[in-house]
């Protein structure tokens, strides 16, 4: 896993309880890990603040799995 | 009207996680206050707070990760996990854990609190301010909302009854055994979770309080004094933080699934004193007229009394018009009561202090035993009252009474008595 990967696991790990084991790529935050929809806000709320950027709502909202986190922060990550 | 029991108990207090653990050191004289050492108080006139013993949870202490998920506490400020802690102790107590729709639509919840998130409140207000609006979590406010303690908890119990909360500054935590005993009386509800959760300990609760002047501010350096009502070197209150829960049921709902049943609740009187927001009027007509009203509601005679849970928050006017309108309200019977302010060992719990004082008359009655009120060492009036100085003191304890009295000129009692057929 990329370095961005790590860190997007590790804020995922940390938000939502879950073992680290289940954060892999495909894992959808609200349909795997448990999330809800105010889950899913604080969370690109987390990636904001950890990698310096803004993720606009449209953006946001393709944002459903850990891998599609991964693969946004890794173009946009600006930290 | 239908009779309503109490049959279950839960309490997270600066004595302790725990009834028991709560109780022995009640009994004990202990005192639950310290210096604060949380946050900056070197410019604060009041420094000393009766914190809940956090720890592993061994010993009486309070462990979070026992109560509620670390990734929900870090959601709500400390008032809904208190709530949580004290109102699962309580169901487990009750073995009350509705799984049918009856039950479940039967089970309602009116936790309470004084204020509610107001730590949160202030932290997010300065993240407002440098960082901007983006900041704001989406649990900023359901973690705040001073319904969400119920909330909480009838989501974590499946309780689907009325689901509802009191806000009454301090007299949140009697108003909610009390008008959750009325909806079973009048048959909304079989079983009500019902109390109140404050955590008020934080630099901006403080501050506020020591602006009203409400706070003791002359015992900084010896904290276990700090709290002392009815002594004559009292200057204020103590902040405290907890929870107390019971468990309030219909009492042949109670009887028939084989429920320990602690005592009855029998008496509510509720009073406003159109008087002013902070202070209670010198003749104390408003927490007269509310015991006077538990009393007629109970079908009881002010000589029917044992034992009293003061409101007696060690504030210098509050103590003695208290005392006043409970000498006036007994009469000729005041020699054969006893009158404490347990608040002298757990400091003032505001809108959850209503909730562990019903639990402790509750307790007086079940045991046999009144609590002390400790530092009592000189009275600053004379009475007939035994108020208990010191030292808690076996005696025949069959009716109790706890008073609240809130900001706003807001005043309730409970009555709670042992139960007979």
């Amino acid at each position: 896993m990329s370095e961005i990967g790590e860190r997007v696991k590790k804020i995922v790990v940390e938000h939502l309880g879950v073992e680290p084991e289940k954060v892999v790529d495909s894992a959808s935050f609200i349909d795997d890990l448990g999330a809800d929809s105010l889950d899913t806000v604080e969370l690109v709320m987390a990636f904001e603040e950890e990698f310096g950027c803004e993720i606009p709502d449209d953006a946001a909202e393709t944002i459903l799995t850990v891998g599609d986190a991964t693969k946004f922060l890794e173009k946009n990550a600006k930290s | 009207m239908r009779r309503v029991v109490v049959t279950g108990l839960g309490m997270l207090t600066p004595l302790g996680c725990g009834v028991d653990a709560t109780w022995a050191r009640i009994l004990a004289g202990d005192s639950g206050c310290k210096k604060i050492d949380t946050f900056e108080v070197s410019d604060l006139p009041s420094q000393v707070a009766c914190y809940i013993p956090r720890g592993d949870g061994s010993g009486g202490t309070f462990n979070p990760d026992q109560w509620m998920e670390p990734k929900d506490q870090r959601k709500v400020d400390d008032f809904i996990l208190y709530a949580m802690c004290a109102a699962k102790q309580a169901l487990d107590d009750a073995d009350w854990h509705p799984k049918s729709d009856e039950d479940q639509f039967a089970t309602g919840t009116m936790i309470g609190s004084g204020i509610g998130g107001l730590t949160g409140i202030a932290e997010t207000a300065v993240l407002l301010k440098e960082r901007g609006p983006r900041r704001i979590s989406p649990f900023f406010i359901p973690g705040r909302l001073i319904n969400l303690a119920s909330g909480y908890v009838s989501i974590e119990h499946g309780l689907k009854g009325p689901n509802h909360a009191v806000v009454t500054a301090c007299s949140t935590g009697a108003h909610a055994v009390g008008d959750a005993a009325r909806l079973i009386a009048l048959g909304d509800a079989e079983v009500m979770v019902a109390g109140g959760a404050e955590s008020p300990i934080s630099r901006i609760g403080i501050a506020g309080f020591c602006a009203a002047r409400a706070l003791s501010t002359g015992f900084n350096d010896t904290p276990q004094k700090a709290s002392r009502p009815y002594d004559k070197d009292r200057d204020g209150f103590v902040m405290g933080e907890g929870a107390g829960v019971l468990v309030l049921e219909e009492y042949e709902h109670a009887k028939r699934r084989g429920a320990k049943i602690y005592a009855e609740v029998t008496g509510y009187g509720l009073s406003g004193d159109a008087f002013h927001i902070t202070s209670p009027p010198p003749d104390g007509n408003g927490g007269f007229r509310s015991m006077s009203m538990a009393l007629k509601r109970a079908g009881l005679a002010a000589s029917d009394l044992d034992y009293i849970n003061a409101h007696g928050t060690s504030t210098q006017v509050g103590d003695e018009i208290e005392l006043g309108a409970v000498e006036r309200l007994l009469g000729n019977a005041a020699s054969k009561v006893s009158m404490s302010s347990t608040k002298s060992a757990t400091g003032h719990l505001l809108g959850a202090a209503g909730a562990i004082e019903a639990i402790f008359a509750v307790l007086a009655i079940r045991d046999n035993v009144v609590p002390p009120t400790i530092n009592l060492d000189n009275p600053s009036v004379q009475t007939a009252i035994d108020l208990v100085p010191h030292t808690s003191r076996k005696r025949d304890v069959n009716v109790a009474l706890s008073n609240s009295f809130g900001f706003g000129g807001t005043n309730a009692s409970v009555i709670v008595q042992r139960v007979t057929n």
